[in-house]
């Protein structure tokens, strides 16, 4: 019981949500980031993956959008439209400041 | 014979359950505790007991604390929710409480935070399941509240919050003074407050200066108004009725100030795939909106983020909002002149009205 505890790792907390912001270029290429290391690129590039889509659908569908702001729980997510690329910026939100974020106008 | 209740308690250290187990046994409801040291264990004891309440840790191994919650409480949502962790941090306390958890608590240290923490529990415990009702006060009604304001004499001013929709009422020395709602004062804002079935309130201190505009006495005001609510809700269709079109609901939105269209899915579209008002060609619109509805979640779930609540889109001619609401997919367009945080209240008002 002793050694399975020595050798046991423990479980590691759950994933935080990151602050910054990541350019993805019109080919899904990230040129730019400025999130933490330890946020998986594969969720980099995927939110990237689902911006472009979005920008380039909306366009599709004759409704041309130049941002796109998503709203979750516990994480906002703004897009600005580059040309077929994107600049993103993630931004926790918290009980303590819920609405300004990374990515806000400064009026 | 009285029923116990269930807890379950869930975390990777089989010490701490124990010690958890035991002090939870103790509580004065003396529940029956479950212990499950991971989170498809847990799924499945939930699947085979009827839990009153699950405590949950948010380090766990393969799947993490947020990731069963999210299930759980997608899965059981009458079940009363409590985060037990020592994460101490302020991001996943929000996210937490975005899923809706009733409780977030970090793991005590002393022998004040354990007693204060068994005292939460048995609230919990003890609380109905009912979700009418004002927060605090759980079981008591907004008439029962003002009705104890007047008798007492009190002289205070409550501020009621309701989703996005905020109303107060003033009272002095125990008589009905003013209320404001929605841009409307006096009666007509109480008689708006009144009919809110949920939400939460706080006593702010009175206001003597504020300008009377109720003249009628409290008991005469919540008689005539209990009548007006009852006389409405007698108006609502039986089960046997016909409920009134959906499109009609979307008419009234779509007669909102610098609304441009309206589009619904779901249950929303009475019937059809989709419905629309105020777009000529609404086919690849509502493509578009399936799908960035349907790709957000999925990223949504994907990185833990939490429910999705709005999707914004800014454009030069138009701007949009995207949401779902319970069954129902909404999506409206709003004039160009708005900004993205008007666009997000106002949306967040209509989806108030709509559920």
């Amino acid at each position: 019981m002793v050694l399975k505890k020595l050798f046991s790792r423990a479980a590691p907390p759950p994933l935080r949500m990151p602050s910054g912001c990541f350019t993805v270029d019109r080919d899904g290429a990230i040129v730019v980031s400025t999130l933490p290391s330890d946020f998986p690129e594969a969720f980099v590039r995927e939110i990237g993956r689902h911006v472009r889509e979005t920008f380039a659908e909306a366009r599709a569908a004759q409704l041309p959008l130049h941002e796109l702001i998503v709203h979750y729980g516990g994480l906002k997510i703004v897009a600005r439209e580059l040309r077929g690329g994107a600049l993103v910026f993630l931004s926790p939100v918290t009980l303590i400041s819920p609405a300004r974020s990374a990515g806000d106008r400064i009026p | 014979m009285e029923t116990r209740h269930k807890i379950l308690l869930l975390d990777d250290e089989p010490d701490l359950l124990e010690l958890y187990r035991e002090m939870l046994g103790q509580l004065p409801s003396r529940p029956e505790i479950f212990t499950a040291t991971s989170g498809p264990r847990a799924m499945a004891l939930l699947e085979a007991h009827p839990f009153r309440l699950f405590i949950c840790d948010l380090k766990l191994p393969k799947m993490d604390g947020l990731q069963v919650l999210s299930i759980v409480r997608r899965k059981y949502p009458a079940l009363r929710t409590v985060v037990l962790t020592s994460v101490s941090d302020e991001q996943f306390r929000s996210r937490v409480y975005a899923l809706g958890v009733d409780l977030y608590w970090q793991k005590p240290s002393s022998d004040q935070e354990t007693r204060m923490f068994l005292e939460c529990i048995e609230s919990l415990l003890g609380r109905e399941t009912e979700e009418a009702g004002f927060r605090g006060v759980q079981s008591k009604s907004l008439v029962d509240l003002i009705q104890l304001e007047c008798l007492s004499q009190s002289s205070s001013t409550l501020r009621i919050i309701n989703g996005p929709l905020t109303g107060r009422i003033w009272i002095l020395h125990g008589e009905l003074v003013d209320a404001e709602t929605e841009g409307v004062t006096g009666e007509e804002a109480f008689r708006k407050i009144l009919a809110w079935k949920a939400g939460s309130f706080e006593i702010l201190p009175p206001e003597p200066e504020h300008p009377r505009r109720i003249l009628k006495s409290c008991n005469a005001l919540l008689l005539e108004t209990a009548q007006a609510l009852d006389e409405s809700a007698g108006a609502e269709p039986t089960p046997g009725e016909s409920a009134p079109r959906p499109a009609s609901r979307l008419a009234t939105i779509a007669q909102g100030e610098e609304v441009e269209f309206v589009l619904a899915f779901g249950e929303a579209a009475g019937g059809g795939r989709f419905e629309a008002l105020g777009l000529e060609n609404p086919e690849r619109l509502a493509q578009w909106l399936e799908r960035t509805l349907g790709r957000f979640s999925t990223l949504g779930e994907q990185l833990r983020a939490g429910p999705l609540e709005q999707i914004i889109g800014l454009g030069l001619q138009r701007h949009v909002a995207l949401a779902a609401c319970g069954d129902a997919r909404l999506c409206i367009g709003w004039r160009h002149s708005l900004g993205a945080a008007e666009v997000r209240e106002r949306m967040k008002k209509v989806l108030a009205t709509w559920s």
